[in-house]
């Protein structure tokens, strides 16, 4: 068992619920311990670095403190000092926070002056951050992930999206390229799936230019989906929450905004290694996503429970109602 | 015996003078280090001039002089000049000291008084060891006419040809199973459009045919003992399994060999050879070579297609390598360069996108006995690009690859803009960072292929994408680009990009460097003695570099440097024997405990190990006195002549000023 200190983030709890629960199945598989920190807090995402540094980089330090006293009871049971995030953003920040402390020792100070507060205190350096997919490509390994798929995707036409976030900037020279890396690619060939070029795989997804400049992002997701389409993509597979839920969420009203019509299921990667491993949709969270991959993965046989939940009343409409639509399959009513 | 020394300082203008007191530097040589020798101290405004050279020289013979001290520049400079002066004047030149009082001293520091100081420091240093000094002289060895020239690239040749001609013999090395290096694979050449085997292959066949050019094709150097004047170089000759003596070059075993292999060498990938092949038709030697991981009979046992249909018996199957053992004088080193990876800038897409090239693909898709015998296509073999962009810099001026410019990259992107523009009529983009068109002829080609409507847009390429965003661009090569100029970002969609790769150093080149004893650059090309007055010699005495193997260069100045370098070896072979240097490291072999510590850390290959006396030896004419291994030594059996520990610890007292009288109060 290769034991990680494990930090989830908020997402992991509530958009991607499906992440967490896909990433459960495959840790014993694969012969992994996670053990979360105990009392982790939000990394403040995006947007606080913009604003106040240091209060920002104290908030992701704190994690990185708490992880700190974590991993010394750990000694003599495999101890580790490795601190695995499954988002991207989550993982930016706290590589990021632990490499400037390191870099500009006045902030680290600062930092741990605002620590001492809550009597923590943070080394920069004494912890390695990485992101989840490092694990599993370097750690375990690929072959290892090959010989425990016992349902292979073969047929399955996956676009590999890493988001701009994971690569770059790759403060410990981790990944195999920066703009066309291999990692998700690796991991989703030896699930069997039929891997498709995708040249977007770095490029941004809008992250919260969806809260605060729409058609910004719209035009970022509109350009994601629309190459993967293009391409002859099932679904995308993705290692960042906030990358599924922009396109996933905002697929339907990118389709408003520009008059298109795309329906591109966007998975995480860990759903679609369960589904390889064996494992039953409802078990992953799938079905939970907004564009449904049901049509997607009943090409490789899976076929997804209808688990939504109904939609609620509809608003009584106060105007005149509108004749019904003209349906041509409905014989009679086709005028000839 | 107390020696009789002389001070002199030099004010170099206001080099020196401007920041250090010198009238005050030499009084207070005079007064103070008297205890020392020292009988004079003057200074003058410029010691190297002929002027201050006699100053000495006269001081020398009126005042009957033993040592001299001159505290000027850097010995880099003018020691040898100090040297001269001494010998002309009756003294062993090794009797001169330098101080440098402008490089350490008035050219680091603002502030006068501390200048001053320094320089007395320095000076009184130089004076505490140049009394320990001892009278050397200079080692003559005799110098081996003949010369090998490594590496059968357009450099190598010029150099083997112009020693050839002035009547010495030349052994010419090279890996490859023709000569002819980079410029062969070429299509034209710029400014002038040349056709590059045009002007290449007659020089390969006088090479080939001169008799006193002994041509080593498919070899490899893998030893070199020895010193200037008497290298022992052993050269390995690769089995090329066809008989050299029986062949006649017909090419029948070439065309009847059934295995088909990507040409990755020649036609950089582009084109196919057979297991047995030349290179290209004018390959010199005309002898094709077996390449046995490739060759049916080697890998399975049977075919021998090639040894049924030779008319002349020349295949041989059983052939293997060959160690050479050569004795020469001289080496020069042609090496030339590899090219840039392009496939590392994966932003740029090679290795992905199909109608992504590199620029030496397009030289040999242009090249009329290239594999699409110059028929300027797309990767699918048939259709022709309607748009063209040449993306310069790629890989050079990047800090995340190599920070020097390749030299050569902007005029071979203006000369593939004119290529596809008069062959295809494309339309023909280059992106380019700065163009830079120095030398003759260049800019005015440059001016003609403006003239012929390319299109030039200034900015650094960041992506070569075939991710459609708009409907102009399905199926096209979208090159995104921040227009400097316009300075605005621009997607320019085309159907063929061409990466103007730039040059790096080969991929062995510091191991080649060290077989040789020379160094390398930090960017990895091979370091000239001095980078302006120097350019083709090295540190190594008798070893020479020409061409891109000294760092990236056009084929001019690769043709300049091969030709430069032989004038310097026959300088060497006419002068029949040659000085060494007498600054050298012994051993005390009863001292050396034969740790043999100092073996590995010789830069010059100098020091061997003796097994039945079990010590380490130097050689002295190998011996460039670097000392090394003097301070490597633990058991401090080594020492330097003109650099022994006496001396030095001397001069650190010197410079500390402990050898000064203690003043009486």
């Amino acid at each position: 068992m290769n034991k990680y200190l494990f930090y989830p983030g908020c997402s992991m709890e509530s958009s991607a619920k499906a992440y967490m629960e896909s990433l459960n199945t495959i840790l014993e598989p694969l012969e992994l311990s996670f053990e979360e920190i105990e009392d982790w807090n939000c990394c403040g995402a995006t947007e606080y670095l913009g604003i106040n540094l240091i209060p920002a980089y104290s908030l992701i330090a704190r994690n990185l403190a708490l992880a700190s006293n974590q991993m010394n009871p750990m000694n003599g049971t495999g101890a580790t000092h490795t601190i695995v995030a499954p988002c991207s953003a989550c993982y930016l920040n706290l590589a990021k926070a632990d490499h400037y402390m390191q870099e500009r020792p006045s902030l680290g100070a600062k930092v741990n002056q605002a620590l001492e507060a809550g009597g923590l205190h943070y080394t920069p350096g004494t912890l390695d951050v990485r992101h989840l997919i490092d694990i599993l490509v370097y750690d375990v390994g690929v072959e290892k992930i090959r010989s425990k798929v016992v349902h292979p995707l073969t047929g399955l036409h996956v676009a590999p999206y890493m988001g701009c976030m994971l690569p770059r900037p790759d403060y410990k020279h981790r990944w195999s390229d920066h703009e066309h890396p291999t990692e998700l690619v690796d991991v989703l060939r030896a699930l069997g799936a039929d891997v498709i070029d995708y040249p977007l795989t770095t490029e941004c997804c809008g992250g919260h230019m969806t809260q605060i400049g729409p058609e910004t992002a719209f035009e970022l997701i509109r350009r994601l989906v629309a190459d993967a389409d293009d391409r002859g993509a099932d679904l995308m597979a993705t290692v960042c929450p906030m990358c599924q839920m922009n396109i996933d969420a905002y697929q339907n009203e990118m389709n408003h905004f520009f008059g298109t019509d795309y329906h591109i299921p966007v998975l995480f990667f860990t759903q679609l290694m369960g589904l390889a491993f064996g494992r039953e949709p409802e078990e992953l969270g799938i079905g939970a996503e907004l564009v449904s991959a049901r049509n997607a993965l009943a090409h490789i046989g899976v076929e997804v429970p209808v688990t939504q939940e109904p939609a609620g009343p509809r608003k009584k409409s106060e105007g005149l109602p509108m004749p019904r639509r003209l349906n041509k399959h409905e014989g009679k009513e086709v005028v000839k | 015996m107390t020696e009789r020394v002389g001070v002199y300082v030099c004010h170099c203008g206001s080099n020196i003078a401007g920041t250090v007191d010198v009238v005050d530097v030499a009084n207070w040589a005079e007064e103070k280090l008297a205890h020392l020798g020292v009988v004079v101290a003057r200074e003058y405004k410029f010691m190297c001039s002929s002027l201050g050279q006699e100053l000495i020289e006269k001081d020398i013979k009126e005042l009957g002089l033993t040592r001299v001290v001159v505290a000027a520049c850097s010995p880099h400079l003018h020691e040898k000049t100090f040297r001269t002066a001494a010998k002309n004047a009756g003294l062993n030149p090794y009797l001169v000291e330098l101080a440098s009082i402008r490089e350490q001293v008035s050219w680091v520091h603002t502030d006068k008084a501390v200048a001053t100081a320094k320089a007395k420091a320095v000076i009184s240093g130089a004076v505490s060891r140049v009394i320990r000094n001892e009278a050397l002289d200079e080692l003559k060895v005799p110098i081996n006419p003949n010369t090998m020239v490594v590496g059968g690239g357009i450099a190598g040749i010029q150099s083997a040809l112009e020693i050839a001609n002035a009547g010495f013999h030349v052994y010419l090395v090279e890996r490859e199973p023709s000569i002819g290096g980079h410029m062969a694979q070429f299509d034209k050449t710029f400014p002038t459009l040349d056709c590059s085997a045009c002007i290449l292959t007659p020089r390969m066949v006088e090479a080939g045919t001169h008799p006193n050019i002994t041509l080593l094709t498919w070899s490899e150097v893998v030893n070199v003992a020895g010193y200037v004047g008497n290298f022992h170089v052993t050269v390995k000759k690769k089995a090329r399994f066809v008989n050299e003596e029986l062949c006649t070059g017909c090419g029948i075993c070439e065309e009847k060999c059934p295995k088909k292999v990507i040409d990755d060498v020649f036609e950089a990938g582009l084109g196919y050879r057979k297991a047995v092949y030349t290179p290209f038709a004018q390959a010199v030697p005309k002898f094709p070579v077996m390449d046995k991981e490739n060759c049916t009979y080697f890998q399975k046992g049977t075919c021998k297609a090639c040894e049924k249909f030779c008319p002349t018996g020349a295949i041989d199957f059983t052939q293997e390598d060959q160690l050479l053992h050569i004795d020469v004088g001289n080496i020069i080193l042609a090496t030339g360069y590899d090219l840039f990876d392009a496939r590392q800038v994966s932003n740029y897409g090679y290795g992905r996108l199909p109608n992504v090239f590199t620029s030496i693909e397009f030289e040999r898709l242009s090249n009329a006995a290239g594999p699409t015998n110059g028929t300027i296509v797309m990767r699918d073999g048939k259709s022709t690009p309607k748009s063209v962009g040449i993306i310069h810099c790629v890989g050079s001026r990047d800090k995340n690859f190599n920070n020097y410019c390749s030299v050569i990259c902007c005029m071979q992107g203006l000369k593939f803009a004119h290529l596809v523009h008069e062959r295809t009529g494309a339309t023909v983009y280059n992106f380019y960072i700065d163009m830079r068109t120095a030398y003759k002829a260049y800019d005015e080609f440059y001016q003609r292929v403006l003239e012929e409507g390319t299109l030039f847009v200034r900015g650094k390429v960041a992506e070569v994408t075939d991710a459609a965003r708009y409907s102009n661009e399905k199926g096209k090569l979208i090159i995104q680009v921040e227009d400097t100029l316009a300075g605005k970002q621009r997607r320019i969609p085309v159907d063929m990009v061409i990466l103007s790769a730039g040059l790096q150093p080969r991929y062995d080149a510091k191991d080649v460097g060290k077989l040789f004893g020379i160094s390398c650059s930090t960017d990895g090309w091979f370091t000239e003695k001095h980078p302006k007055l120097d350019p083709v010699a090295t540190m190594t005495e008798g070893i020479y570099i020409a061409g891109c193997a000294q760092g990236p260069k056009d084929i001019p100045s690769s043709v300049a440097q091969g030709a430069a370098a032989s004038a310097r070896v026959l300088d060497k072979i006419l002068q029949k024997e040659v000085a060494l240097e007498p600054v050298r490291a012994s051993i005390d072999k009863d001292s050396c405990s034969g740790c043999r510590i100092c073996n590995g850390l010789c830069p010059f290959n100098a020091i061997s190990f003796i097994e039945d006396d079990h010590v380490s030896d130097i050689n002295p004419a190998l011996c460039q006195g670097c000392g090394t291994c003097v301070a490597a030594c633990p058991a401090g059996a080594i020492s330097g002549t003109g650099f022994s520990d006496e001396q030095i610890m001397a001069q650190i007292d010197g410079l500390l000023m402990k050898n000064l009288e203690p003043e009486i109060a």
